[in-house]
């Protein structure tokens, strides 16, 4: 669990001028379920690019299995051992769910048929049905054991619940929770639908305008953060936003939102010293955090 | 035993099965020496992270309510919480409840009172959920 499984250190790309990325530092540790989280256009898809290799970065260094990625050679060496679902889910329009699975096969030494058996029975997923013929949700299904079989121990996926209906979403998650137990797979998604990331991941990470503004276990950032509703007679006073460990300040009329997240209960204090008649502290969410943290003041 | 959790809510997803399971204990749904459903089945079950639950069982441990036998399973660990403390839990449900009616006669709502309640309770010298959460 201590073991890093992907790490970037300001890691760095401009497409023609305009920063994607600047100075991205990630950790995802070993067996985890990573939710990767930014809005669009954030550098989410050139993150994934450039863990791949379909990029170069233009500074900064990629570790992945604790390996930099320098050239070619350990890119695609790296590759061997990862899998990544797309996320318009390209596979072969000519072809059959079967005889996609037997024409992947052989590429990959390391196939494994239980898993093979296993994947097409948990998903339902008839060999002679063709691939045009596939919901979203099985072609999502059908890349998942494709990535499975061939035993990668990381897999990156984009997206992976985008358009899938609820009933869907729930049976891919259910998959990733039950790899993740199984085969201490380790998964790096992005995702847009926090309700999902909040299910299923140990581990998140925010990013904005190409940078990490926010990371870590998902119950430790719950733990800390928290939401003080404060209201004052009149106006909130003018101390209230130089007292130290508040991460965000919102002031309508009598009241002030805070967030924070370290020596909460020192801040409760100082907040009353200054007069404030009610004081009310809220758990935050995982939407309340992206919300603060990518919208700006 | 029913285990059920909130995801979206701003409580740590861990804490929450903690203080399901240790209220199993609590009420009798599960007795000592019981085995507990594996990491494995709690994370299809509620379609979790199974890091999750392994957490919460550790933290469990670590407080002595569930024993980790390996290659075994988890179960109840210890012995029965005593009678005192059971009275204990019972007069304090008493206590608050009538402080809850007499609220609800003065015209809060639940929210209200719940709101009241939870600041209420921060503001006590060593509060235990504030050393639980780690703050």
């Amino acid at each position: 669990m201590n073991d890093t499984i992907i790490a970037t250190h300001r890691l760095s790309k401009t497409y023609s001028g305009h920063p994607a990325l600047r100075g991205l530092d990630l950790a995802v540790p070993c067996g985890s379920i990573y939710g990767f989280l930014g809005r669009n256009g954030a550098g989410k898809t050139t993150t994934m690019k450039l863990l791949l290799g379909m990029l170069r970065p233009d500074a900064g260094e990629i570790r992945l299995f604790g390996e930099a990625i320098e050239s070619e050679a350990s890119s695609i060496a790296a590759r061997r051992r990862l899998a990544f679902v797309s996320e318009d889910k390209e596979l072969y329009n000519f072809m059959t769910v079967g005889q996609t699975i037997r024409f992947t096969r052989p590429f990959f030494p390391a196939w494994r048929r239980d898993l093979e058996e296993k994947y097409l029975d948990l998903f339902r997923l008839p060999r002679e049905k063709a691939v045009p013929k596939l919901s979203k949700g099985m072609r999502t299904q059908l890349m998942l054991l494709l990535a499975m079989a061939r035993g990668a121990e990381l897999l990156i996926m984009d997206e992976p619940t985008g358009g899938l209906d609820p009933a869907m979403t729930e049976e891919i998650l259910l998959a990733l929770a039950d790899l993740a137990a199984s085969d201490r797979t380790t998964v790096f998604f992005s995702s847009h639908q926090l309700a999902e990331v909040e299910q299923i991941c140990d581990n998140v990470c925010i990013i904005d305008e190409g940078q990490v503004v926010i990371d870590g276990q998902l119950d430790d950032l719950k733990s800390q953060y928290r939401r003080i509703l404060l209201v004052f007679d009149g106006q909130p006073p003018r101390e209230l936003a130089a007292l130290p460990g508040i991460d965000h300040l919102r002031q309508r009329g009598r009241t002030a939102s805070l967030l924070a997240h370290v020596d909460v209960d020192k801040l409760l204090d100082r907040a009353r010293e200054l007069g404030a008649r009610s004081v009310e502290v809220h758990p935050v969410t995982l939407k309340e955090l992206f919300l603060d943290h990518v919208r700006g003041e | 035993m029913n285990l059920r959790i909130n995801f979206s809510s701003g409580v740590p997803i861990y804490l929450q099965l903690m203080e399901q399971i240790k209220h199993a204990v609590e009420t009798g749904a599960i007795r000592v020496g019981e085995q507990l459903p594996t990491i494995r089945s709690i994370a299809e079950e509620l379609t979790m992270n199974p890091n999750t639950a392994a957490r919460a069982y550790r933290d469990l441990e670590r407080e002595g309510v569930v024993e980790v036998r390996h290659g075994a399973g988890v179960f109840v660990a210890g012995p029965r919480m005593s009678s005192a403390k059971t009275d204990e839990i019972r007069k304090g449900a008493e206590v608050l409840r009538h402080a809850m009616e007499k609220g609800m006669a003065l015209g809060l709502s639940e929210s209200e009172l719940r709101r009241i309640f939870e600041d209420e309770l921060s503001r006590l010298p060593d509060n235990p959920t504030a050393t639980r959460r780690r703050t």
